[in-house]
């Protein structure tokens, strides 16, 4: 009995520890990990602490939403600010697992334009607030192509034309609607294809003719890693991992713009939280054009607000102008199709169980 | 007694508690029923064929306001999504469009708003989803579904996954198996008769690696066996294979197989150790002078020896790789992939914990079984670690 008092004792002292570090007001950021954190700890979680006082603890994580609905149902809430993916957001603000931002409390632009105009349009939602736009490109070395080099979406899935073995993410997303635009499908019809079950049929069919020579790959670090490796002779990427790798490590990568898929990344805050006026600060604070601009002189994702796009000028590292580098530039916008993701939303459950079941064939 | 109390206590609140929560997620999920009891209330009154009486639209639209009011809408529509594609876009829209909708007729303004609200699959999913103790979550592990009129069908050709998943981990899981006894116990055998100062030296050969974390042993597989790594280097450096030629090693099946045989080895090894060293040399000299052969003596008097340690080996092996995540998860690629990986991302990303609990409760009366099999056909109390 003695040791379970001392038990308890201990676990009292521990939960002190525990709630006096919540008084000295500290609040639990959590993103993605890798070149895109470190760029967000240096843009908005460090300025942000500076400006407040706040203490910002940076976790990271994988995406998904497992363990954001383990704390919400356990009810024992320690992240406050999560970066997520859009359409991870739209289902975790339908589920209840994040709180509502208004658009009025974020901050105006630099000219005093309302947030709800600013922001581009489709990057605010109940929950989120958008902050980068991103995407999902192909990427080679330059140096294994000394002749002819890829330049078109369907170069990629064109392995009589450039031999050699491929990376892509293990998941249907943005695969479907790579395969559909090589096989012709212009953009804007991409997602009307998809909602067929021809359609979806066509899109395998396609990944078919290469799936021998595909290389899975799960996090965003890896494809740079297997292009640098020779592991593989193009891969498809998210555009600031190869960035950084052109940039820091000097890689002679080259990204084709081609058929790019652009995606939204959301701040939203964890339903629930005990810090709620804390977290709402720093979406806020990490909202402003300037906090924006000044990641995407960081690591080449484009802001969410129009007003950051002029802010960011050159490559706080290298001095390197960013405009070419930031998916959203007009020169890469040739054909590049926006992430329908009300549609994967919907379709993701049947269309996951399909690939599966693919990839085991 | 009261010593062990704190053990009991842990065991009951890490192992015991999660594994029964697991096991009811698996059969019983109230979501949908506390959601819209009106609902399916109504709907008992159907028969099943053509639309459903206006009752249940009337039900449904009231829930399904009250639902998004209480954000629970998505939880609903998320469920209802996994037995229809597209449900969950239905759920939202209708939950957001009915607001500016005061009156009936609710059969006509819900099909208006989507005119999935006219086709009899909605309904029969909502039912399906509806239920408290519900079968779907293993029917769904066993590739089976239920049709609309309640059979049990199984699923089309390119939805089963989870059947031939299961048969691969059993199967890989038995390779492996076999791979770590083959190479186990000639090394086991060497250590236990050796001179003691070398057979601590290879002891620690074992022991080393054992101890090692098992992420930089996995991800040393992958250095070593890629197709610019060290193996393949080798190989062309030598000779033995063309530049392009190089070997995959990793990223299947091959680079699973190698480096869960290496991760699980010392699990073989250190059972049969302990076993072969009680057994007394004299054994064999015995038999050796009574005329047998090495190959008798081996046979009809080292073997049935150490027949404990090789079941102890062999069922410790066997089931640690028929739950094995972390290594097939980074070198197995697409075909070394094993059921585990697939309960990591229904926990993980498709938030579908139902027939993740499911997977995992066959996996476990997998394994039940098969040790139970192990009782009847060799006997638990002849297995020895030593």
């Amino acid at each position: 009995m003695t040791a379970l008092a001392r038990g308890s004792a201990y676990t009292a002292l521990l939960a002190t520890c525990f709630v006096g570090q919540a008084a000295a007001q500290s609040i639990t950021a959590v993103s993605y990990g890798g070149s895109y954190q470190q760029a967000s700890i240096e843009a908005w979680y460090e300025p942000f602490a500076a400006a407040t006082g706040i203490r910002v603890d940076v976790e990271d994580f994988n995406g998904g939403l497992a363990q954001i609905r383990a704390q919400v149902e356990v009810g024992n809430v320690f992240w406050d600010v999560v970066d997520l993916n859009a359409s991870d957001v739209t289902l975790a603000c339908d589920e209840g697992l994040l709180e509502y931002v208004d658009p009025q409390a974020l901050p105006p632009g630099p000219d005093g334009t309302p947030a709800e105009e600013d922001f581009i349009s489709g990057t605010l939602s109940d929950c989120g607030v958008g902050n980068v736009v991103w995407s999902t490109i192909y990427a080679y070395d330059a140096n294994r192509f000394p002749g002819v080099r890829p330049e078109t979406i369907a170069d990629f899935f064109d392995i009589e034309k450039f031999p050699g073995r491929r990376g892509m993410r293990r998941v249907p997303m943005a695969n479907l609607e790579f395969a559909l635009l090589a096989d012709g499908v212009p953009a804007e019809d991409v997602y009307a294809v998809l909602d067929t079950p021809e359609g979806v049929s066509r899109a395998f069919d396609k990944l078919d003719t290469i799936k021998d020579e595909v290389v899975w790959w799960e996090a965003g670090a890896q494809p740079p890693q297997m292009l640098a490796d020779g592991e593989v002779v193009m891969s498809t990427a998210y555009n600031g991992r190869i960035f950084n790798a052109q940039m820091l490590e000097g890689q002679s990568f080259v990204i084709v713009w081609d058929g790019q898929l652009l995606d939204i990344n959301q701040l939203a805050i964890v339903a629930g939280t005990p810090r709620l006026d804390e977290a709402m600060r720093l979406v806020s604070f990490a909202s402003t054009a300037e906090a924006l601009a000044d990641l995407g002189r960081r690591i080449s994702y484009g802001p969410a607000r129009e007003s950051a796009a002029p802010l960011i000028t050159t490559h706080l590292e290298t001095g390197v102008e960013m405009g070419p580098h930031l998916p959203t530039h007009p020169s890469n916008m040739a054909r590049a199709l926006r992430r329908d993701w009300s549609w994967w939303v919907d379709n993701q459950d049947e269309l996951n169980e399909r690939f599966s079941a693919w990839l085991a064939r | 007694m009261g010593l062990v109390l704190p053990l009991l206590i842990f065991l009951g609140v890490t192992f015991l508690a999660p594994l029964g929560t697991m096991l009811v997620r698996s059969v019983y999920d109230p979501v949908v029923a506390d959601a819209l009891p009106a609902t399916l209330t109504a709907l008992r009154e159907w028969n099943g064929e053509g639309l459903p009486p206006e009752a249940a639209y009337e039900a449904a639209a009231g829930e399904i306001g009250a639902a998004r009011e209480a954000r629970t809408l998505g939880q609903v529509a998320s469920r209802a999504n996994r037995l229809q594609s597209g449900l969950r876009g239905v759920f939202t829209r209708t939950g957001r469009d009915l607001r500016e909708v005061v009156e009936g007729p609710w059969r006509d303004a819900m099909a208006a708003i989507d005119s999935a609200w006219v086709d009899p699959g909605t309904w029969h999913a909502i039912r399906a989803a509806g239920e408290r103790i519900t079968a779907r979550h293993y029917l769904n592990a066993l590739d089976m579904q239920r049709l609309a009129d309640g059979s049990v069908a199984r699923q089309p050709e390119e939805r089963r996954i989870y059947l031939p998943l299961l048969w691969r981990t059993l199967l890989v899981s038995l390779a492996i198996t076999v791979f770590c006894l083959v190479l186990g116990y000639p090394i086991a055998h060497l250590i236990a008769h050796a001179r003691p100062r070398r057979a601590g030296l290879l002891l620690a050969l074992v022991l080393v690696p054992f101890w090692t974390s098992l992420l930089v042993r996995t991800t040393s597989w992958i250095v070593l066996l890629q197709t610019q790594g060290v193996v393949n280097d080798l190989l062309v450096a030598i000779g033995l294979i063309g530049d392009d030629g190089r070997l995959s090693m990793v990223y299947n099946m091959t680079g699973t197989l190698v480096a869960m045989t290496h991760v699980l080895l010392p699990f073989m090894v250190l059972p049969l150790y302990s076993v072969m060293r009680s057994i007394p040399p004299l054994h064999m000299r015995a038999a050796a002078s009574m005329g047998a052969t090495p190959a008798q003596a081996f046979r009809r008097v080292y073997w049935p020896q150490t027949l404990p340690g090789v079941g102890a080996g062999s069922l410790l092996v066997f089931i640690l790789a028929i739950g094995y995540y972390i290594t097939p998860a980074l070198v197995g690629g697409s075909s070394g992939q094993l059921i585990s990986n697939m309960v990591a991302y229904h926990m993980q990303t498709s938030l579908n914990w139902g027939l993740a609990a499911a997977l995992g409760a066959l996996l476990l009366v997998g394994v039940l079984v098969l040790y139970l099999l192990y009782d009847r056909l060799v006997g638990v109390e002849r297995m020895s670690l030593g």
